[in-house]
Formats: structure tokens, C-alpha cells, sequence
């Protein structure tokens, strides 16, 4: 056994764990701590890919940015200690069987296609390509992509704002 | 490892999320099941990608990891929004359209 398939189980491993440790925690602070790991995990997927830039990117936005907003958003709605913390879940086995028809349905796609197993070089380093991508070929999507960053700063703060 | 254990690794990951969607009576956690599946749709592009030798899908994955950060922001507003109005984050609790 190699070192990248045993780091890719490894990954894995921590990657299934953790997302089924955020859809079943009884307690939603305990869900977004496993929602932490489960994005820290990507961002090791994303390093056995050789995206080192959106590793980064991963872990600076998602584990930074989106943990922190979400976990201010339960101190708003919730109180930390206490019974109101615990969410439940309901119509498990509606959702465990959608979900599990899915799994099945894309599974078994996979396997009928023939996808490549090596890859090919890329032309440079990954990061240098996507810099230079995103400031030619996919410069009109970025502007946009500021555009909306602005909008959607403005209408969270507008909507969040605090009671007169 | 070829691109079909990426492939499947995002498939499980996914499946979960929708999982988690379906089932949390809180907003808040339903937020998180999407989070989940917006990522296994990055695994999915950058694994093409890399697997193609081709960029693209890296430049859709930080595009998609932006509008991500812009969805959760505006998520969470309207939770709060939500939460200052009714007093509940449960998603049950939202049927004021209801006859």
C-alpha cells in the first residue's frame, strides 16, 4: 500500500466521519465543530489533488469565516448551555432512504463509465494557472463575483440590523 | 488513486448532506447539511480538474467557495431575521402561509 492510497483512507475516514458526526450530534454547537473538521478534511482532499491554493482558501473562509459566522449565529438564536442547544431530527427514515437512493443511483453510474485513473500534468503550478485564469479568460465571472460579495455584505447587514 | 474514488468519496459526502437536510428540525442545521453537499460538489470539480490537467474546474471552485461564504452570510441574517420575529429557529415553526 502506498502513501497517497493510505492518506487518501486516512482522509477519508476523517471526511465520512465527520459529516456523519454533523447530521447525527444531538447537540448543534457539537454539529458545527464537526462541521470545522469535516471542511479541514476537504482541504486535505484538495492537497492530494495539488490545489495547495484552495486548501488555503478552504480552510481561511470556510474553517475561519463560516465556522465563526455560524457559531455567533446559534449565541443569537440559542443559549449555549441548556436544553434549547439539543436539535433533533425528524423523519429519519424518509431522509436515510432518499439519501441512500442517491448513493445508490450515483454509485452506480460511477461504475458503468470509464473514468481516468492517472493524471495528467498539469501545464505549470496549479496556483500560477488559476491566477492567470481568473485575471483573463474568467475576468468578467470575478468583477461579478465582487459584485455580489457587495451585495450580499450589504443585505446581511441590512436584514441582521438591529431593532429600532 | 483514480478519479472514481474522489468521485465516490463526494457521492458519500453528498449523501450525507442531503441526509442532514431532510432531517434537522433546526434551521441552523440545515444550513450546515448544505454546506456539506456545496463541498462535495468542490471535491467533485477540483478532482476533474486535476484529473483533465485542466484548470477550469479550480477557478469554479474558488468561485463557488465565494458565493458559498455570500449564501451562509445571508442564511444566518434571515435565521436571526427569523429568530427576532417568532422567537424559534425550528423550520417547523415557519407557516405563516399556511391557510
Amino acid at each position: 500500500m502506498t502513501l497517497e492510497v493510505a492518506g487518501f483512507w486516512v482522509l477519508s475516514l476523517l471526511l465520512v466521519g465527520s459529516a456523519l458526526g454533523v447530521v447525527l450530534t444531538k447537540n448543534l454547537f457539537h454539529s458545527v465543530l464537526w462541521l470545522a473538521l469535516a471542511l479541514t478534511g476537504t482541504a486535505g482532499v484538495f492537497l492530494m489533488l495539488d490545489a495547495e491554493f484552495l486548501a488555503g482558501v478552504q480552510i481561511l473562509l470556510y474553517a475561519g469565516g463560516v465556522v465563526t459566522v455560524v457559531v455567533f449565529a446559534i449565541v443569537v438564536t440559542e443559549r449555549l448551555v441548556g436544553t434549547r442547544l439539543a436539535h433533533t431530527s425528524r423523519r429519519v427514515l424518509i431522509g436515510g432512504g432518499v439519501a441512500a437512493l442517491f448513493l445508490g443511483i450515483m454509485l452506480n453510474s460511477l461504475s458503468r463509465i470509464v473514468l481516468p485513473t492517472s493524471r495528467v500534468p498539469m501545464e505549470s503550478d496549479p496556483t500560477r494557472l488559476i491566477g492567470t485564469a481568473v485575471m483573463t479568460r474568467f475576468i468578467l465571472p470575478f468583477e461579478l463575483l465582487a459584485v455580489l460579495l457587495l451585495v450580499s455584505l450589504l443585505a446581511a447587514s441590512y436584514l441582521a440590523r438591529p431593532e429600532e | 488513486m483514480g478519479l472514481y474514488a474522489y468521485l465516490s468519496l463526494a457521492a458519500v459526502v453528498f449523501s450525507i448532506g442531503l441526509f442532514g437536510v431532510m432531517t434537522r428540525r433546526n434551521t441552523v442545521g440545515i444550513l450546515l447539511g448544505i454546506e456539506l453537499m456545496l463541498n462535495a460538489v468542490n471535491i467533485n470539480l477540483v478532482a476533474f480538474s486535476r484529473f483533465h490537467g485542466e484548470v477550469t474546474g479550480m477557478v469554479l471552485t474558488v468561485f463557488a467557495i465565494c458565493i458559498t461564504v455570500a449564501e451562509v452570510a445571508l442564511g444566518l441574517s434571515i435565521v436571526i431575521l427569523l429568530f427576532r420575529t417568532r422567537r424559534t429557529a425550528m423550520a417547523d415553526h415557519v407557516d405563516w402561509l399556511k391557510g
